[in-house]
């Protein structure tokens, strides 16, 4: 009885931190609850590594010469990949989250790939399924890994530009098929036990090669731009792979996380895929950075410029703005200039209120963590569908470093790349301000009707700046009141 | 008793099923707003991957399967420290007008009178 004393705690603990990231998933389902859900999956997380030290007391008889030696490496590898993450994780700035989740999740596509390595190298795997589903596992993950870190290297700016070629698909297609072909090669010698040619771990490591090949290869042409949904993929397949090497391990709790992140994963992709109008096929197999070549519809009208200060004083005395940040915003480091304007119009009676387009930022959601990190209250927050019919009855809408999610082009010009994609009505306020650096355009790099409104004025300067002189001219009002 | 698992065929196929379905509704929940610590805190879910990782280091062999495994944990607590770290970060942030301390308050309002002060 004493002997299954290790394995009914790993049962406990580990069924224990499924259940825990479950609850965890659930609460995040609102601002409030949500700080506690990472704690209890955290919770989950602790005790279902602590308990997996309870292992060695029932390592095969292979293994046990060198279990000293094994739990040593064990722990170096824990604190020093626990330690450097965790270190990055709390310093990284919050505009380069991105990058820094694509990083983590290729860690975890990588540890899953890993896994797999062990069973096939070490020959530990038996049979058919658990052979397939270890190669499946492997090709997963180890195309997570390298496409993640691809992504991580685009948002990062490491890679600058999409790289496309004629015939991409195909190369991509070759490659898959030749991953598959190697994969079946392992299969039949491990199965027969007979060495196809060369040597089985030969074959296991041009696999292993090839997964890692299609990852890059697969990542590469897509643009910047739609590098969240491709995270986003990943991080699915992660899942994905986690719960596949779970199932070889015979490990639930690994199955069921990976599954859920898997199921969540892929739901969020959709979401994505949607707020942009597009599919899930047309971000990975097109590029929407250099889509834009046709001729558009000359926009007529004129911009015109509007001093920073005069449009603070006249957001002073309106009754109801809505500003409309974008990443512009975050890239000029502006949010707690934003805020601290914001600050001054609300204690003059202003009616402030944020409209965040689901794809503001780099990654869906980026930018209600940006603007919470600056202090702005989440029920100040309003997503798209929440908002869009306040846009008519507002004042003023201010767009800070947004251009394509506001532009009307997507309701009307059918010749326009970002035909169909919902967007933030602030073209139907009565006065629009855009503040931008320069009369550039955006990331889908097209003209932007709103700006040529008869209601529109363009404050061109850096967010900040210009940020500064409005909270400046606005206090100047209190002054000149108060002299 | 034993209490070793062992999760063949069907009933490793129902355990998919049914986390992927929990996980489809969990997330079919959340709001817009918290997609990107969604995000990240999905993505640190999967870092239990790490146990999978001690269990290959644990029962290695050779050198390769060690090497192999040394790298599996330390990718894996890799993705677990991180992802909490940041999920834990981001999420501390979002507060409401109502819950939010005092001294955030006060100085939006000692700073919209100081000019009179002045």
């Amino acid at each position: 009885m004493l002997t299954m004393l290790p394995q009914l705690i790993i049962g406990i603990a580990d069924l224990a931190a499924a259940f825990l990231f479950m609850y965890g998933l659930q609460r995040m389902s609102s601002p409030a609850t949500a700080p506690s859900g990472i704690l209890v999956a955290g919770i989950g997380m602790a005790a279902a590594v602590l308990a997996s030290f309870l292992y060695v007391f029932s390592v095969s008889a292979a293994a046990k010469p060198h279990l000293v030696v094994n739990l040593s490496l064990a722990l170096v590898a824990l604190t020093l990949g626990g330690g450097l993450a965790w270190w990055s994780g709390k310093k990284v700035a919050m505009t380069a989250m991105p990058q820094m989740v694509a990083l983590y999740n290729g860690m975890g596509g990588g540890a899953a790939g890993a896994i797999a390595a062990v069973e096939l190298f070490g020959g530990k795997a038996h049979g058919a399924t658990q052979l397939g589903v270890t190669l499946l596992g492997a090709l997963i993950g180890a195309v997570s890994l390298s496409g993640s870190l691809i992504a991580w290297a685009k948002l990062q700016g490491v890679i600058k530009k999409p790289l496309r070629v004629k015939g991409q698909q195909a190369v991509n297609a070759t490659v898959m098929a030749a991953t598959l072909a190697v994969g079946g090669c392992v299969l039949y010698a491990a199965l027969t036990g007979a060495p196809l040619v060369i040597a089985t771990s030969t074959w296991i490591a041009i696999f292993f090669g090839c997964a890692l090949l299609f990852g890059v290869l697969m990542t590469l042409p897509i643009g910047g731009a739609d590098m969240p949904v491709v995270i986003s993929i990943y991080n699915s397949l992660t899942g994905l792979a986690v719960g596949l090497e779970g199932f070889v391990l015979q490990n639930p709790a690994l199955m069921i996380a990976g599954m859920v992140v898997g199921a969540a994963g892929l739901l969020l992709t959709l979401l994505m895929a949607k707020a942009m109008n597009r599919s899930v096929a047309n971000v990975v197999f097109t590029n929407f950075g250099d889509a834009p070549k046709q001729k558009q519809g000359a926009i007529k009208g004129s911009l015109r410029p509007i001093e920073a200060s005069d449009a603070g004083i006249a957001m002073r005395y309106a009754s109801k703005v809505i500003i409309v940040p974008g990443y512009g915003l975050a890239a000029a480091q502006g949010q707690q200039k934003l805020y601290e304007f914001v600050k001054l119009l609300q204690a003059a009676k202003v009616d402030v209120k944020f409209a965040i387009h689901p794809v503001a930022g780099r990654m869906p959601g980026q930018m209600d963590v940006l603007l919470a990190e600056a202090g702005v209250p989440y029920d100040l927050i309003f997503q798209l569908e929440d908002i869009n019919d306040d846009f008519a009855a507002a004042d003023v809408a201010l767009v800070i470093g947004a251009n394509d999610v506001v532009n009307p082009a997507a309701r009307t010009d059918k010749a326009s790349p970002i035909y169909g994609m919902p967007i933030l009505n602030a073209d139907q306020a009565k006065q629009v301000y855009v503040v931008k650096r320069g009369e550039g355009k955006g990331y889908a790099g097209i003209q932007n009707a709103l700006f040529y409104g008869d209601n529109c004025n363009m404050v061109y300067g850096d967010a900040q700046a210009v940020l500064v002189k409005m909270i400046e001219a606005v206090r100047g009002l209190g002054l000149a009141a108060a002299a | 008793m034993d209490f070793q698992i062992t999760m063949t065929g069907f009933v490793a196929l129902y355990v998919f099923m049914l986390a992927a379905f929990a996980g489809w509704v969990i997330i079919g929940h959340v709001p817009a707003i918290l997609h990107t610590p969604l995000m990240s805190g999905s993505n640190f879910v999967h870092g239990i991957v790490v146990v999978g990782g001690l269990f290959a280091l644990l029962n290695a062999s050779t050198v390769l399967e060690q090497a192999i495994g040394f790298v599996a944990v330390l990718l894996g607590a890799g993705n677990a420290a991180g992802g909490f770290a940041v999920t834990q970060r981001m999420l501390a942030m979002f507060q409401t007008s109502d819950a939010k301390p005092k001294r955030h308050r006060s100085h939006a309002h000692a700073r919209a009178h100081h000019p009179r002060k002045a």
